[in-house]
């Protein structure tokens, strides 16, 4: 603000863009390119979405990050009475059929933007949709630029949006792994995600040491089904947490930049440097949201995305200060991208790279995270006798994953109970509490949109070809039940048969079977 | 001598047994965790059912197991949805058993969900106190 | 309320639990965990529907090995054979709180879809009460028409054991890591086993499991294994399903070899004697609970030191037992 130049780091020793790349993946960071400002949205029918999609790209924004309601991430179609009734459109948009993902996706060129699927359970169709909109607008399937979250192992450690059970599930993922990596060179098949882990109560090590466990489990199922590290290992992404304590989250973000460039060197071999380098997402915590004074979330969210910046992030969103009551309103969201865009523009952390670097305490912390990740990564690794592949299904398998989320759940919950852990609003300053508005300003979606998106699918249903639709599954059926088969195609042919989601995902469980939780409390 | 063959005396501190569950497809069941803890913690049998219970699957598990009170966790605003589908549900089958719903509930909400029948909404943040205080009071 | 009216509402819970209702069924079970006044006359109630011919399943094995999972998919397969499945799921009570986590129902009716009765019974402490408690609870499943029964334990502790060792037919499950068949032998497990469950069948190492289990099986380190029977070792994957229709096949298999040698009736006789056994037991504890409370002379002597505790005891045994 005074002025006075600043070079582009400070420092000795290995810099910012050099191999193990604990001071961030580029030389300059932000002063060759700011993180991008990532805000996500989805609701209601693909129609409705489709039109803030529209008003994204017409202010300028290339990239568009969808969130799916709670029955399209199940896999479950908007017509199921048990299980959708009530939650169709609410915390995202509902995409049943092709017709629906030819609707949210209509007018937008989907060879010039990138976008960014946030679904997990069923996401071989939510892809197969989106290529089956591209080849029908003629796009190239190489042009095709995106993510699709797709990271089935963390669902059953903590955000718990699974379908089938783990060892199919992870046939499907490198299936889809095997499939973008031969036709879709600009698709990141896995963005590997600790930030659930974290919102399920996880310590930040455990986030940390979890989440990278999980990366390595996916390059390790990747490489046994035939594919090179080097060939796959750039397009993963990663997806952490900020969370409120501010130099321990620096501190995860540094070290999972070196314990992943370590790894993927010396322990999987990969040469290119695009594979050694930890590229991630970040998000500010959500679970750190308090309904009580919420106006003081974002204070919480300005210092949780400070983390973020300073701990080297390639994206970030941040979250809306209601979003402990609600969906955002459109004010609170708002506020949420000012936020961070107070951090980038005013605040001067984005003119140095790794301001922090060299910071006695920084460093000691950046350490001390990569120890105890280590000693998750070597838990895993004797659980699964020298593979962290089997280590992570065993570690699922008997509730070790499950019950360390508990147990830090439980003692955080204990020490705000007992006051030795501090939470404004909560369990101390809290004069102001009764000031809120009781919820009167809260977004509520109206049941109109449901009403609306099951006419659409009884629609579908009807005038679609009912013999081409059994075909189609009868063909993923048979695929299911080869394990040399990839699974993509045919559930292409099956979403340009109009099938539904749920049609899909009920074919594959009658081969593969529903996962159901353990009760590790 | 039949009055000699109760073997012994009326166990009149049998724990209070709690069915936990979450309904409809939302996963988050952090707090529904902490919760099950707490209550055991407390000397409270906890039936654990977990999360994408039905309406059926909760009915059947409070008449199999004989529970004294239903706890729900709520997320994502679906509790004007889900609680009066729950109190109808047990309603219809007869069962006499209160209901208990923790999660984040706005203000508004609290008063509307007592007058459907809900005995108590614990809050995020609520001590073990708190929350063991409410499931005693509603089985009172 | 007088006890006889307390009989009046045991039966007509009974009456109404015998023609279908779940929710009096529940209730009644809570009458004989809580060995509550209402349940007074209970069992002289049930003694009449209760004959002792349903077929009782113990399944246990260490946490992790995927009992529950399998046991949903058995009462499935029960289900399937037209006949009407209830389970006991025993899981230990804490021993700081006396509270308990039940969560055996989840995986469990996660598979079964409400095709069985289940009942999640904690432990509670105080040795033996498990023990008086399931077999009520057995006796009343079978009054209101269900069978066969399924208690599942947690193969961990005396009390568990002991309780799965009732059954006509005990299923041991192990699998590979850490509920294997060494753990498993240490801990007494296998000495109680009918049939032996390796599941986690697609695991690598499940095929050791076998092995091992075959050698001990040869070396007589399993005290089950007569000339006439030696448990079968069946491979399953409970998260699938598949091998549970071999577990009920052996199952069914083991109990027409007790009903063929006779050792289906030594089975009963032994689980009665047993349980009058339990009974005396509680009753003598209680009795001496009771005795010591109202501060008898002999007791006073001992703690003054003007008699040994063991004269004490005898003379306080000869009145209490007189």
């Amino acid at each position: 603000m005074s002025g006075v130049p600043v070079d582009p780091v400070y420092g000795d020793g290995p810099m910012p863009g050099e191999y193990p790349y604990t001071r961030g993946i580029y030389p300059e960071m932000y002063r060759s390119r700011l993180w991008t400002m990532r805000m996500f949205a989805g609701f209601g029918t693909a129609v409705d979405t489709n039109g803030r999609f529209k008003d994204i790209l017409r202010h300028g924004g290339t990239g568009l990050s969808t969130a799916f309601d709670m029955p399209t991430l199940m896999g479950r179609d908007s017509d199921d009475e048990v299980w959708s009734a009530g939650e169709v459109g609410r915390a995202g948009v509902a995409i049943d059929t092709l017709a629906d993902m030819e609707d949210l996706f209509a007018d937008i060129d989907l060879g010039a933007v990138s976008t960014s699927m946030t679904i997990n359970g069923p996401a071989i169709v939510a892809l197969a949709q989106y290529i089956a909109v591209g080849d029908k607008a003629g796009v190239d399937r190489a042009r095709l630029s995106g993510t699709i979250q797709n990271d089935i192992l963390k669902e059953y450690q903590a955000q718990k949006e699974y379908i089938f059970p783990p060892r199919p599930s992870m046939r499907i993922v490198t299936d889809m792994m095997r499939f973008t990596t031969a036709e879709m060179p600009r698709w990141h098949p896995v963005s590997i995600s600790g930030y659930h882990i974290r919102e399920a109560g996880s310590t930040a090590a455990q986030e940390l040491g979890f989440t990278l466990a999980n990366g390595f489990a996916y390059v390790e199922a990747a490489r046994a089904a035939g594919l090179d590290v080097d060939d796959f290992a750039s397009r993963l992404s990663f997806f952490f947490n900020s969370h409120s304590d501010f130099f321990e989250e620096i501190g995860k973000f540094r070290a999972a930049r070196r314990i992943w460039a370590t790894w993927m060197k010396e322990r999987y071999g990969a040469t290119s440097e695009r594979s050694l380098m930890c590229r991630f997402h970040t998000q500010t915590a959500g679970v750190s949201l308090t309904a009580q004074q919420p106006e003081i979330n974002i204070a919480r969210v300005a210092l949780q995305a400070l983390a973020g910046a300073l701990g080297g992030t390639q994206s970030l969103h941040t979250d809306a200060y209601d979003e402990a009551l609600a969906l955002p309103t459109e004010k609170a969201a708002r506020i949420a991208l000012r936020t961070q865009q107070i951090v980038a523009h005013e605040t001067g952390v984005a003119n140095v790279a790794d301001p922090l670097g060299g910071s006695a305490y920084v460093e000691w912390m950046t350490g001390e995270m990569e120890r105890q990740a280590a000693e998750i990564l070597d838990h895993l690794l004797e659980l699964g006798d020298g593979s962290i592949l089997e280590g992570v299904y065993e570690g699922i398998d008997n509730g070790w994953f499950v019950g360390g989320i508990a147990d830090s759940a439980y003692r955080f919950e204990r020490e705000v109970n007992n006051g030795t852990r501090i939470i404004v609003g909560v369990n101390a300053f809290t004069e102001g509490n009764d000031s809120d508005d009781g919820g009167a300003n809260l977004l509520r979606i109206e049941q109109d949109t449901e009403d609306l998106q099951l006419k659409r699918l009884a629609a579908i249903k009807h005038s679609r070809d009912g013999e081409a639709v059994s075909r189609s599954l009868e063909a993923i059926k048979s695929a299911a039940r080869d394990p040399a088969v990839n699974l993509v195609p045919p559930v292409i042919d099956a979403v340009n048969a109009y099938a539904t989601e749920g049609e899909i995902c009920d074919t594959l469980a009658g081969v593969f079977g529903r996962y159901v939780e353990q009760a590790i409390v | 001598m039949p009055e000699d063959q109760n073997d012994a005396v009326t166990d009149r501190s049998a724990p209070i047994r709690v069915v936990l569950a979450k309904l409809g497809l939302d996963g988050h069941d952090r707090g529904l965790k902490v919760v099950a803890r707490m209550l055991r913690d407390a000397g409270m049998e906890v039936i654990y059912l977990g999360l994408r219970q039905t309406t059926d699957s909760v009915i059947a598990a409070v008449e199999q197991e004989d529970a004294d009170v239903v706890g729900l966790s709520m997320h994502n605003a679906g509790h004007l949805a889900l609680a009066p589908r729950i109190l109808q549900a047990l309603a219809d089958s007869d069962l006499d058993v209160p209901v208990v719903i923790g999660g984040i509930v706005p203000e508004a909400d609290v008063d509307t969900l007592r007058d459907m029948g809900i005995s108590a909404v614990i809050h995020p943040g609520a001590s073990a106190l708190e929350v063991a205080d409410a499931v005693r009071r509603s089985v009172a | 309320m007088s006890a006889g009216s307390e009989t009046r509402a045991a039966g007509e819970l009974l009456e109404r639990a015998r023609s279908g209702d779940r929710r009096a069924l529940g209730r009644l079970l809570t009458f004989v965990e809580h060995r509550d006044a209402r349940a007074h006359g209970l069992d002289d109630l049930v003694h009449p529907h209760a004959t002792g011919n349903a077929a009782v399943i113990g399944v246990t094995g260490a946490p992790g090995a995927g009992k529950s999972t399998l046991v949903g998919h058995l009462v499935k397969e029960i289900a399937d054979a037209g006949q009407q499945p209830a389970v006991l799921a025993v899981d230990p009570s804490s021993p700081l709180s006396g509270g308990a986590i039940l969560g055996d129902r989840i995986r469990m009716d996660g598979v079964a879809e409400g095709r069985a009765f289940i009942r999640s019974m904690a432990t509670r402490g105080h040795a033996g009460g498990l023990a008086l408690a399931v077999p009520g609870a057995l006796r009343l499943f079978e009054a209101c028409g269900f069978g066969p029964l399924v208690v599942e334990t947690v193969g961990v502790g005396q009390v568990e054991v002991d309780v799965t060792r009732t059954a006509d037919t005990t299923v041991v499950m192990v699998a590979p890591g850490m509920g294997d068949a060494v753990q498993a032998n240490k801990s007494g497990l296998l000495e109680v086993a009918d049939v032996l469950v390796v599941n986690k069948a697609d695991r690598p190492g499940a095929d050791d499991v076998r092995r091992d289990l075959e050698h001990m099986l040869d070396l007589g380190h399993i005290t089950g294994v007569t000339e006439h029977w030696r448990p079968e070792i069946i491979m399953t994957t409970a998260t699938t399903g598949e091998g549970a229709l071999k577990v009920h096949q052996a199952i069914q298999a083991h109990r027409a070899h007790l009903a063929e040698t006779g050792g289906l009736e030594d089975r009963r006789r032994s689980r009665i004697r047993q349980e009058v056994a339990d009974r005396m037991t509680r009753r003598l504890e209680d009795a001496v609970t009771a005795c010591l409370a109202s501060e008898p002379e002999e007791l006073a002597e001992a703690l003054q030191g003007t008699r040994t505790p063991a004269s004490a005891a005898a003379a306080l045994m000869e009145r209490l037992v007189r």
